[in-house]
């Protein structure tokens, strides 16, 4: 049988160096999930307070997100904006814009979908306790719409975290540019590293998801 | 029972072109038990829920304890204090256990210690049969015991009417006996309620006064429930009742 290639993971650095390129993906991904949250609920609040013109905004700002490959708005906000509006931004600053971008959309529409399916009976019976408004919503409405959300958004989550493979191509050394870096290093003396780096790689973001979409079940189970 | 608490005065209630409840008067004394009953649609439940104010009246005015209320005062929420409402689908908060959905308002809305609340949850539902379930959630008792809770989680809060809005509609026959059981308890013990409800044999039992709507009016109110529930005076009442009855010829 050939060799699994495995053997350069222990070459010199090269493992120290893979560590690092996962911290810089597990980086932007904790920065852009961290903003779309804040965000993605205060948008998703707003949402529901029914005002025309904000969900048409809204609708809008979504189908963008929806349709538009996340390859292309990385692109378009790293490249295409530092002639046009002479922003020189950092790659990894557009990484976190575009995916803080996409997430938000995305995260706000799973707050609006929570927010409407609690029945409206629901803040009623809270306001007949002579609750406020504010109390009908944050001690009665958003418990129940947070317990509704949590699935939905881990694996929004993970998605986020899987795509930042993609910020290799705006020229950021994540894990997967480590990577291949370190096989084309050891192209001669490795030619089998191909397969030992990059099913590490894929192990490492099996690492880094499974315990949020395990989180995300147990919670399920506690809440249900 | 000569105190005033209730009184209301011309309502008028409509949504859009529809009306609902027109030029409706009533006036409710302290330790009074009022039922109301009618067909569906006869604007019953939209009565309770005008005086509750989660509905917005066209016209009118609604009293409680001498103040007049109306779901966009500022103060709404501490006026509703003074009004216990019980729903047909109990309405219990689902991420609460039994013991938190009775105490969250007493304790967040009039600020009473939580020890003192729950001490008095405690007690209330050993009254109607539940202290063993304090820990439950509400997802893990029957209906007839979701509906005691409900009426359990109003009483905490000290209200000086209670509005029961077909609170054994949604339940399994043999349950009903359970929540009204409770019901009846706290008629005897003085409690001021306006209860609408399709339950005949109960109304007359409980009533201190009949009120009979349809379509948005009071047709026939009586004081002498038993007259009325055997001899209404009105051919609408008389032909409403007449659904209860069956005769196999």
């Amino acid at each position: 049988m050939q060799s699994l290639g495995i053997d350069v993971l222990f070459k010199g650095k090269n493992f120290i160096r893979l560590m690092g390129g996962l911290w810089v993906a597990v980086r932007i991904s904790l920065i852009s999930v961290v903003i779309s949250i804040v965000l993605g609920l205060l948008i998703g609040m707003l949402m529901t307070s029914g005002n025309k013109i904000l969900k048409a905004v809204f609708r809008i700002y979504l189908e963008i997100v929806r349709i538009m490959p996340q390859m292309v708005l990385l692109f378009l906000v790293y490249f295409g904006t530092t002639r046009v509006f002479g922003w020189d931004l950092e790659a990894e600053t557009s990484a976190i814009f575009v995916f803080s971008f996409w997430g938000t959309a995305e995260m706000a529409d799973l707050v609006r979908g929570a927010l409407i399916s609690i029945p409206s009976i629901q803040y009623e019976s809270a306001r007949a306790l002579g609750m406020k408004e504010s109390q009908v919503f944050l001690l009665v409405i958003l418990p129940q719409a947070v317990r509704r959300l949590i699935p939905l958004s881990i694996n929004l989550i993970t998605r986020m975290i899987k795509t930042t493979s993609l910020v290799m191509m705006i020229g950021i050394v994540e894990v997967l540019k480590v990577a291949q870096q370190i096989i084309e290093a050891n192209r001669k003396a490795s030619p089998n590293a191909a397969f030992g780096l990059f099913g590490t790689v894929f192990l490492l973001y099996f690492i880094i998801c499974w315990p949020v979409s395990r989180l995300a079940a147990y919670l399920e189970k506690r809440w249900a | 029972m000569n105190q005033e608490l209730l009184e209301i005065r011309h309502l008028h209630k409509s949504y859009g072109e529809h009306t609902i409840i027109k030029d409706l008067n009533l006036t409710v004394h302290k330790g009074e038990v009022i039922v109301v009953i009618g067909p569906s649609g006869c604007g019953k439940s939209t009565l309770l829920r005008c005086i509750n104010a989660l509905e917005p009246i066209q016209d009118g005015q609604i009293c409680i304890g001498g103040e007049s209320i109306h779901k966009d005062d500022k103060n709404i929420s501490e006026k509703r204090q003074k009004i216990g409402m019980v729903f047909q689908s109990y309405e219990l908060f689902p991420h609460k256990t039994i013991l938190d959905n009775i105490t969250l308002a007493p304790v967040k809305v009039q600020k009473r210690k939580r020890a003192e609340a729950e001490k008095e949850a405690i007690e209330l539902l050993g009254k109607v049969g539940l202290s063993g379930r304090k820990d439950d959630y509400p997802r893990q008792l029957s209906g007839g015991q979701k509906q005691r809770v409900a009426i359990v989680r109003a009483l905490c809060m000290h209200p000086e009417i209670l509005l029961l809005d077909e609170i054994t509609a949604a339940l399994d026959p043999e349950m009903v006996r359970e929540v009204l059981e409770v019901v009846l308890d706290l008629a005897k013990n003085g409690s001021t309620m306006i209860i609408v409800t399709h339950e005949m044999a109960f109304a007359k039992a409980i009533a201190d006064r009949v009120i009979f709507l349809d379509q948005g009016e009071i047709v026939e109110e009586s004081t002498n429930p038993k007259r009325f529930f055997e001899n209404p005076e009105t051919d609408r009442a008389k032909k409403f009742l007449d659904n209860f009855q069956y005769e196999k010829n």
